[in-house]
C-alpha cells in the first residue's frame, strides 16, 4: 500500500471511529420499548404514557411507546409483526391465546424480575388471577386486567316493553336465564332488541361462556384433551339459547348487528369496562347486574389480558423491568380505574369506588368483586385460533331456526375432537 | 509486420454496434426486470423455501420438514371444499361479470346524448376503495339491512343474505362482479367501437338480423378483448380475498372459504406459514395451468387467431 493511501485510509478511520464509537454509546443509552395494545381509548393512552413518563424518573433513557391494534385482528397483527422481524418488546395478551404464548418461550420470564423489585409485593397477587400465565411456577404474562362478563340493563326499555326489570327479580330472589330470558323475549316482542351477547355476532362463540357456564356447560374437557359439545349439560344450554334467538325472539339473529349503548336495546351481556361507553348524553337509565343463576346455580365468567415481554427482543431486560414498574402496587391502582386489578389488596369496595366513579358501591361488591373472586375464565386453548375457527364454521350450522342442535354440536366434535387430541 | 498488418480484426473495439444495441435494449428492460425480480421472483422463491419448512413464529422455530407439508396438503379434509368453493365463485365471478359486461357495452355502444354520463357511472366503482365498497355492501346484506327492509317494502322477506350458504356465495359474487364489471365493460366498449361499420351494412344488404351480426360479426371480432378479460378475471377471481373477509369470513361453514382466504387463515391466523406458503404454490401453478390454457385455446376461440 502506498504511503498516501495509508494516510488517507487513517484521516478516515481517525474521522469514522469517533462517531461509530458515540454511536455505539448514544445506541446503548436510549431504549426504545414498544408495547402492542388492542385499545385506542384516549383516557387509557394518557394513562399509560403517565406511567412511562414516570418510569423515566429511574430510567431517564427509554421511551415507551403504545402502538393500538384493531381488537378484531390483534393477535393476527401481532404475530404477523413476529414473523416480519419486527416485533415490539411488549404485547398485550388475550386470555384465549394465552397459552399459545405462555407455552411458545417467547415470552421472557417474570416472576424472579418482580420479586426482585423493590415493594413489588407479588404475594399480593391473586393466585386465582395468575393460574392461566404460569407454566412451571414462573410468570410469563401480568394479569392487568381481571374483568367479570355481567349484564348492562336499559330499565327505561324494559319499563315500556312491561317486562319485569333486572332488578325486581333480584330484589324477588327470582333472577335467573329462564326469567331474564323472558323479560328479553318481552322487549323483543316489543319491537326492540331484547338481550345483545355482545362481540359475539355469532362467530365469537367464546363469549357464549358467558350463559353455557350457568348450566355447568364447557366446551372441552379440563386438560383441553376431550370436546364436550355433546355432553347433556351443552345440550341444555344451546337449546336455551337457540330458543331464546329463534322462537322467542329475545335476542338477535344472526346477521343483525345491534349496540346496546345506543339506547335501543334492553340488556346486554358484556365485560364492566364497558361502563366507558355509556352515552354522557340523553343518558337513559342504566343497571349493572351479576349474570342471572342458571341451573347449576349463581356462577360468574370473567375475561382476562395479561401483558408480557417478548424474550428475543435486545431490550428484553429492561422490558421487564418496565412491566415491573407498570404492575407495581402504586401503578397497578392507576390501572384500577379501567381494569379490574389482580391485586387482593385493590379488590375492595373502597378502593374500587374510587377509581370507578359510574358505579355503584352495591354493583361493585356484587359484580366486580364476586365476580373475581368466583370467576371462571373464558374457555383458551393451545392453537386457538385454529380451534375457534374450526368450531365456528361447524356451529354456522345451528344459526338456523329449524337446526337439529344435538347434531350440530355432535358435528362440531367430530371436526375438532382431532385437534383437541392432538 | 504483415502477420499484424492482416489481423485488423483483434483490434475490433469492445463496444461494437450490436453489443452498444444490446446493451441499451437490456439498460431500458432493467427497471422491469429489477421489479420483477425483486418483487415476484424472490418472493416467489421465498415462497417455496418457506413450503419446505415448519415455521413456528412464536416459539422462533424454523426446521427443514422436506415435502411435509406438500404430503398435508395432499390429506387435507378441508380442502376439496375450499377448492369447490374457489371454483363455484370464479366460474360465477367469470360468467356473469363477462355477460353482464358485454350487455353494458352493448346498450352503451351508442351515440346518444349523455352516454358518457352512464358510461363513467358504470365504471366508477371500479376506482372506488375495495374495503370501503365491501362494508357499504355488508351493511346492505345484513339480515335488518338495507336490501331486506326494500323487500319489505314490497311484502317480501328477504333471506339472510351473507348468512344462508347459497346466498352468501350468490352476494359475495355479486358484490365483486358490481365492483369490477365497469373495467370489463370498457375494454369491450374500446373493441365494438373498432369493429368497422361497413361489415354491417354489408351484412343487413345480405338479410342478417341483429342477433346474427351479433353472432356472426360482433363476437368474432372482439374475441381477442374476450380472451383478454377472461384470462383477467379468472385470474383475478382467484385471488379474491378482501371481499370474503369483509363479508363472510369464510361462512357460513366453508362455503365460502376460498384458497386465498384459508390460506390467509392457514399462515396469519392459525400461524401455520410453511403450510400456508404451500397453498400459496398450489394456487400459484392453478393460476399458472388455467392460464396457460386459456392462451393454447385462444387458437379455436379468436379470431385473428385463425
Amino acid at each position: 500500500m502506498k504511503i498516501t493511501q495509508l494516510k488517507a485510509s487513517a484521516a478516515i478511520a481517525g474521522i469514522l471511529l469517533p462517531l461509530a464509537w458515540s454511536g455505539t454509546v448514544w445506541a446503548q443509552d436510549a431504549v426504545n420499548l414498544r408495547m402492542t395494545i388492542w385499545s385506542a381509548n384516549e383516557a387509557h393512552l394518557a394513562m399509560f404514557n403517565e406511567i412511562a413518563e414516570g418510569f423515566k424518573a429511574t430510567h431517564p433513557n427509554v421511551t415507551v411507546s403504545f402502538e393500538p391494534l384493531p381488537f378484531d385482528s390483534y393477535t393476527t397483527t401481532l404475530t404477523t409483526q413476529i414473523a416480519g422481524g419486527n416485533p415490539p418488546d411488549l404485547a398485550w395478551i388475550l386470555e384465549t391465546t394465552a397459552a399459545d404464548f405462555v407455552n411458545s418461550g417467547a415470552l421472557a420470564p417474570l416472576t424472579d424480575a418482580f420479586k426482585a423489585t423493590e415493594g413489588y409485593d407479588i404475594a399480593d397477587v391473586s393466585e386465582q388471577a395468575t393460574a392461566l400465565w404460569t407454566k412451571d411456577g414462573q410468570l410469563y404474562a401480568y394479569p392487568f386486567s381481571t374483568s367479570p362478563f355481567a349484564i348492562f340493563v336499559n330499565n327505561d326499555v324494559i319499563k315500556a316493553a312491561g317486562a319485569k326489570t333486572p332488578a325486581e327479580l333480584i330484589a324477588e330472589g327470582a333472577w335467573t336465564w329462564d326469567n331474564a330470558f323472558a323479560t328479553a323475549a318481552t322487549v323483543g316482542q316489543s319491537g326492540k332488541t331484547g338481550l345483545v351477547l355482545r362481540d359475539f355476532k355469532y362467530q365469537v362463540w367464546q363469549n357464549m361462556a358467558s350463559i353455557w357456564n350457568g348450566w355447568g356447560a364447557s366446551p372441552w374437557s379440563p386438560d383441553g384433551k376431550t370436546c364436550t359439545f355433546t355432553d347433556p349439560a351443552m345440550i341444555d344450554a344451546m337449546t336455551a339459547i337457540h330458543k331464546a334467538i329463534f322462537v322467542d325472539k329475545a335476542m338477535p339473529g344472526p346477521g343483525e348487528d345491534i349496540d346496546f349503548f345506543a339506547g335501543e336495546t334492553g340488556m346486554t351481556i358484556t365485560q364492566i369496562s364497558r361502563a366507558s361507553l355509556l352515552p354522557k348524553e340523553n343518558p337513559f337509565d342504566w343497571d349493572l347486574v351479576p349474570l342471572p343463576a342458571g341451573p347449576v346455580g349463581n356462577y360468574a365468567v370473567v375475561g382476562q389480558a395479561g401483558v408480557g415481554a417478548f424474550a428475543a427482543s435486545p431490550n428484553a431486560a429492561t422490558a421487564v423491568e418496565f412491566l415491573a414498574y407498570m404492575t407495581n402496587p402504586e401503578n397497578s391502582q392507576k390501572l384500577a380505574q379501567f381494569f379490574p386489578p389482580a391485586r387482593a389488596s385493590l379488590l375492595n369496595a373502597e378502593t374500587l369506588a374510587s377509581t370507578n366513579p359510574l358505579l355503584s358501591a352495591e354493583q361493585i361488591d356484587n359484580v366486580v368483586i364476586d365476580g373475581i373472586s368466583t370467576g371462571t375464565v373464558l374457555p383458551g386453548h393451545t392453537n386457538f385460533a385454529q380451534i375457534q375457527q374450526t368450531v365456528r364454521s361447524s356451529l354456522d350450522s345451528l344459526w338456523v331456526a329449524d337446526a337439529d342442535i344435538p347434531a350440530v354440536l355432535q358435528s362440531v366434535c367430530d371436526s375438532v375432537g382431532p385437534l383437541l387430541a392432538r | 509486420m504483415t502477420i499484424a498488418a492482416g489481423t485488423p480484426r483483434r483490434k475490433r473495439p469492445f463496444w461494437t454496434i450490436e453489443r452498444r444495441d444490446a446493451a441499451a435494449g437490456y439498460l431500458f428492460i432493467a427497471p422491469q426486470l429489477i421489479g420483477i425480480v425483486t418483487f415476484v421472483l424472490f418472493p416467489l422463491g421465498l415462497v417455496f423455501y418457506y413450503s419446505l419448512h415448519e415455521w413456528n413464529v412464536l416459539a422462533n422455530t424454523f426446521n427443514f420438514v422436506g415435502a411435509a407439508n406438500y404430503q398435508m396438503l395432499l390429506a387435507d379434509k378441508a380442502l376439496p371444499q375450499v377448492l369447490l368453493s374457489s371454483a363455484i365463485f370464479s366460474a360465477g365471478l367469470v360468467i356473469l361479470n363477462m355477460s353482464l359486461a358485454l350487455l353494458l357495452a352493448v346498450l352503451l355502444d351508442q351515440k346518444l346524448k349523455g352516454i358518457t354520463v352512464f358510461r363513467t357511472l358504470f365504471f366508477s366503482p371500479v376506482v372506488v376503495s375495495l374495503v370501503a365498497w365491501t362494508i357499504v355492501w355488508s351493511f346492505l346484506l345484513q339480515n335488518n339491512g338495507g336490501i331486506n327492509g326494500l323487500l319489505q317494502l314490497i311484502g317480501v322477506e328477504g333471506p339472510n343474505w351473507l348468512r344462508t350458504p347459497a346466498t352468501a356465495m350468490i352476494s359475495v359474487v355479486v358484490v365483486q362482479v358490481f365492483k369490477n364489471v365497469g373495467l370489463n365493460m370498457i375494454l369491450f366498449l374500446a373493441a365494438l367501437q373498432g369493429v368497422p361499420k361497413e361489415l354491417y351494412e354489408a351484412a343487413r344488404v345480405d338479410g342478417a338480423g341483429r342477433f346474427k351480426q351479433f353472432r356472426r360479426i360482433t363476437l368474432p371480432l372482439i374475441s381477442p378483448t374476450i380472451l383478454l378479460t377472461s384470462i383477467i378475471t379468472i385470474v383475478g377471481s382467484l385471488q379474491v380475498f378482501a371481499q370474503i373477509a369483509v363479508l363472510t369470513q369464510g361462512g357460513p361453514g366453508m362455503t365460502t372459504t376460498v384458497l386465498v382466504y384459508y390460506l390467509y387463515q392457514q399462515a396469519f391466523q392459525f400461524h401455520f406459514f410453511g403450510y400456508g406458503s404451500t397453498l400459496s404454490i398450489l394456487l400459484f401453478v392453478i393460476v399458472a395451468l388455467l392460464t396457460f390454457v386459456q392462451w393454447q385455446m385462444r387458437k379455436r376461440i379468436v379470431f385473428y387467431e385463425n
